[in-house]
């Protein structure tokens, strides 16, 4: 029962990296287990048996296996192995956090991830050339649509729920962070409570942030000090 | 309590008749407010639904199935009605359905919500399970779906009835072979993994995670889409989530039939 968890994810998968920065932040201990996806080891027979989707992140627990970063936190956290402070226990503060990530997955992740799949991943890769110019700015505007809730909605403080930093926030920057290989930057100008509130989320969960975002950060051939 | 008090044999006026009264007051003061808040607290939620919409439909479903009381609050998204700034300010900031406001407390996403009223003991653990390692499998469908089979399936559904209705043009038949394409691939995993080897998606009996799934294919229906062609497993799944979850099932997909113009069991 004490045996760690293992682990498997890639940094190249931002709720990967949103679950690797929360755990680490929550000093939950877990063996470490790396799947290169830029080497189609999840695509493997022997991947399949760890996750039957084959996708990153997943965990096998003794003989449990979970897939889905957000279904993972919730089983680590009623096993009492995921920090309070960033996955409340109460009942109001954790349905505000629960209505974030519920709501990133369209309001986030598929925007994000469509503009990073299609600008980065598929040209860089060659499994698709780079779209026309109209195109990226449509990908953009569905981006920056929601970028605009972020703004409005989301941060009437200075973390997305409430005063303190939750898993919440790892999530929502783990993704748009990822923008920063498609050389997207979130304009200090056009969304100026985004912009601080990222530079906050970093600042909050270093070093393991930058830990987690060091590849993102190096294959964008930007600084880490840049501004977000 | 004078005859009280003569029953227990005391006298009026007694130093004890006074604290048997000052007792009864202090508990009657005890209680009243007491009551006064559980009736609050008791006040059913207000439920925000269009049963247009696939997660409407499926909380619907599953606080029928609960029997758990809530007022009827229906948005018409046809006429715009989330659309208004007074819905934006009192109801849900996002301008969407499902939500509830739970006295006071508003809430949306329609997962957050079923997990919030979970926790309030509200749905019953055979629909969605207290124990951790039960609940992460609902979990696990819940999530997973959103951008794989919530997401194609609605892209169809908006490909093929929605946008032509609302913008007058047809859409190509690459753009609808592309939709059709995206969905399959998620309705693939849903026959050959998540109906792999159970009556249900997430074991052997009806959770949760089969009424959202369901309410979302349902969809499909409208867009002149028949999941039961190719997917036997889907779609005797199917049926045995409706059978599970009438009449409310029904109830809920009224709409649905009606527009794609198929009965329940009907071959589109």
């Amino acid at each position: 029962m004490s045996k760690a968890i293992k682990y498997y994810y890639d940094f190249l998968s931002q709720p990967s990296r949103a679950l690797w920065i929360g755990m680490k932040l929550g000093k939950i201990p877990f063996d470490d287990c790396p799947v290169a996806l830029r080497k189609r080891e999840h695509l493997t027979d022997e991947y399949k048996k760890i996750n039957r989707f084959q996708k990153v992140p997943a965990i096998v627990d003794g003989n449990f296996q979970l897939s889905e970063s957000v279904a993972i936190v919730r089983y680590l956290s009623d096993k009492g192995q995921f920090s309070e402070k960033l996955y409340p226990k109460s009942l109001e503060a954790r349905a505000r956090v629960d209505e974030f990530l519920e709501w990133q997955h369209l309001g986030i992740r598929v925007p994000c991830g469509l503009f990073f799949r299609s600008v980065w991943l598929y040209p860089v890769n060659g499994i698709a050339p780079m779209p026309k110019t109209e195109k990226i700015q449509k990908l953009v505007k569905d981006v920056e649509t929601n970028l605009e809730f972020v703004e409005r909605l989301w941060l009437e403080k200075d973390f997305l729920i409430g005063d303190q930093l939750t898993v919440a926030d790892i999530f929502g920057a783990s993704e748009i962070n990822q923008m920063k290989l498609c050389q997207y930057n979130v304009s200090e100008k056009q969304f100026p409570k985004v912009a601080k509130w990222l530079a906050r989320v970093r600042e909050s969960s270093n070093p393991y942030f930058d830990e987690a975002h060091n590849f993102v950060y190096e294959k964008s051939k930007q600084a880490v000090s840049a501004k977000v | 309590m004078s005859r009280l008090a003569t029953l227990l044999g005391l006298s009026q006026g007694s130093e004890d008749q006074q604290r048997l009264q000052m007792a009864f007051q202090e508990s009657n003061r005890a209680k009243t407010p007491t009551r006064q808040t559980t009736n609050l607290k008791m006040s059913p939620i207000k439920y925000y639904y269009d049963l247009m919409s696939q997660p409407s439909r499926a909380l619907f479903i599953i606080f029928r199935l609960s029997g758990m009381p809530f007022e009827d609050r229906v948005v018409a998204l046809r006429n715009g009605e989330h659309l208004t700034d007074d819905f934006k300010r009192d109801i849900n900031r996002f301008q969407r359905v499902p939500c509830i406001n739970d006295n006071g407390n508003k809430l949306a996403e329609s997962v957050a919500i079923l997990r919030y009223l979970s926790a309030k003991g509200k749905i019953p653990e055979h629909l969605y399970p207290k124990y951790f390692v039960d609940q992460s499998r609902v979990d696990e469908f819940l999530e997973w779906h959103h951008i794989s089979l919530r997401l194609t399936c609605a892209m169809y559904f908006r490909t093929v009835w929605l946008e032509p209705l609302l913008t007058g043009r047809t859409p190509t038949e690459a753009k609808i072979e592309m939709m059709r394409m995206h969905m399959e691939r998620n309705l693939d995993v849903v026959e050959e993994v998540w109906l792999e080897s159970s009556d249900f998606l997430t074991g052997p009996t009806l959770r949760v995670a089969d009424i959202f799934a369901a309410c979302e294919i349902e969809q499909t229906r409208m867009a002149d889409y028949d999941v039961r062609i190719k997917y036997p497993k889907i779609r005797a799944w199917l049926k045995r989530v409706r059978q599970s979850c009438n009449p409310h099932y029904d109830v809920a997909h009224e709409f649905v039939y009606k527009i794609s113009g198929t009965g329940p069991q009907a071959k589109l």
